[in-house]
């Protein structure tokens, strides 16, 4: 890398958006990379340098910053948030009737993936899945479900109606249907309505007149790594922040059309003597399209670059946790590798 | 091979004949680019290395490879547990200032706006 005194702080701090391609991509301040920096690991100096906001905060969703902190680690909570924060979901469907239209293992695989309220961090991971198929689990580890449902014909519709929601009784079998069985002592520990599925309105399946399931479902934990259905965020994503310079002023006509290149927001027209003259307000609602480097006139007006160290995060909770409780997670489970592998160097085994 | 009955290994070390205990190739099983591409910057901050970096050895297998080289000898298992502790410092920052935040955030929105 040819690296002059000039842009070395850009390479080191910058990703930048050409237009034939993204320059500056991977991280290289490592020690002995640029003379005269000190690139070694300094946990006072990180301190100092780190930094979060919460931007947003609801039950569902949560958007923060988090600045001073590499890839490498931010890209671990992303990975971790999306497969090895556990939760529990229905793995074991027994159905003793269906008589639906929906087939047996379509209709376990559709239980499956309905979330379901309950605190993983109150059970146990339920051990030797393969040799307890036929066993009951314990109250430690296991939650019990049930969904017993039958359609009938309602005997109070009119005769000339032809609305199936006026026809029959129960045809639509939503997830308010599944019912809890506590075991053991499940019921004194966690109170009547934290355990069941998240959201009420969930349809599962639809049935006519003598049509029933008849089902009990066994839900453990489990995280996401092993399927989709224990994963506790519908999205879990980070992006760079934005950073658009003006090189030379851009004025009239041209700072028009610099405006309409960028989202929304990006862009500013100042009134200065009677002329437009364009002005960054706020970087961070670009999109980065780069829609700017297609005008000849404008792309050398222009710098795009993102900054490598900030990241904004943005979680979306499927209900079962907090998104907050989520993030927390998330890294006490990165914490948990770590000490894994710490407990194993310091075990006598080890040379 | 693990036998029948026995724990599965968690951490390998492996080292060519000959070679000094600052080039290891650390087995950690289990394990995938969470860890390993985060420990390998950790690592790779350290005055003392001179080259750290990992493979995931197939898709079907879950485990990584994972290879430290010091310079002057440093033995490689101290550098994995220096990167291991500085991760682990890390976590325990970033989970404090965020817990801090959501409180303050929390706090800022029970006050109605001025």
């Amino acid at each position: 890398m040819a690296a002059t005194v000039t842009n070395v702080e850009e390479i080191r701090s910058r990703v930048i958006l050409g237009e034939f391609g993204v320059k500056n991509v991977h991280t290289t301040d490592f020690p002995r990379n640029y003379p005269g920096h000190d690139d070694s690991w300094d946990k006072q100096k990180f301190k100092k340098n780190f930094r979060m906001d919460i931007v947003h905060l609801d039950e569902s969703s949560i958007e923060f910053d988090m600045v001073g902190i590499d890839a490498a680690i931010a890209n671990a909570f992303r990975r971790i948030l999306l497969a090895e924060v556990p939760t529990m979901a229905i793995e074991k469907v027994f159905i003793y009737n269906n008589t639906s239209i929906v087939q047996d293992e379509v209709l376990a695989q559709r239980l499956g993936l309905i979330p379901i309220k309950a605190d993983p961090r109150l059970f146990e991971y339920r051990n030797d899945v393969e040799e307890s198929a036929e066993e009951e689990g314990s109250e430690i580890d296991t939650i019990k479900l049930q969904l017993k449902i039958k359609c009938s014909k309602n005997p109070r519709a009119s005769k000339d109606s032809s609305d199936p929601q006026e026809l029959y009784l129960n045809h639509m079998v939503y997830s308010r249907d599944i019912q809890w069985v506590p075991i053991g002592n499940q019921a004194d520990v966690f109170s009547n309505s934290s355990i069941g599925p998240v959201y009420d309105d969930i349809l599962i399946a639809q049935l006519r007149p003598g049509q029933e399931l008849d089902i009990i479902m066994h839900c453990v934990k489990g995280i996401g790594k092993d399927h989709a259905k224990f994963s506790p965020v519908a999205t879990a994503s980070y992006r760079l922040l934005p950073e658009i310079t003006l090189l030379e002023p851009v004025e009239g006509e041209m700072a028009e059309r610099l405006k309409r290149c960028f989202s929304r927001g990006v862009i500013d027209l100042e009134d200065i003597n009677g002329k437009k003259v364009a002005k960054v307000v706020n970087s961070r609602l670009d999109t980065c399209s780069r829609e700017v480097l297609r005008h000849s006139d404008l792309k050398n007006l222009v710098k795009l670059g993102r900054v490598r160290d900030h990241f904004i995060f943005t979680v979306e909770s499927t209900g079962i946790l907090p998104p907050e409780v989520l993030v927390m997670e998330a890294i006490k489970v990165l914490m948990a590798k770590c000490q894994r592998f710490l407990n194993e160097l310091d075990s006598p085994d080890m040379e | 091979m693990a036998g029948e009955g026995e724990k599965k290994p968690i951490l390998e070390m492996v080292q060519a004949d000959g070679a000094d205990e600052g080039c290891v190739t650390f087995v950690l099983h289990d394990e995938d680019h969470t860890l390993g591409n985060s420990l390998r910057y950790m690592i790779m901050k350290n005055e003392d290395v001179e080259f750290c970096g990992y493979t995931i050895t197939h898709p079907s297998e879950s485990k990584i490879n994972f290879r430290i080289q010091t310079r002057g000898g440093v033995p490689a298992a101290e550098i994995l547990r220096r990167g291991l502790n500085e991760l682990t410092d890390v976590c325990e920052h970033v989970l404090d200032t965020f817990q801090a935040r959501v409180n303050e955030f929390k706090e800022r929105q029970e006050q109605p706006m001025e």
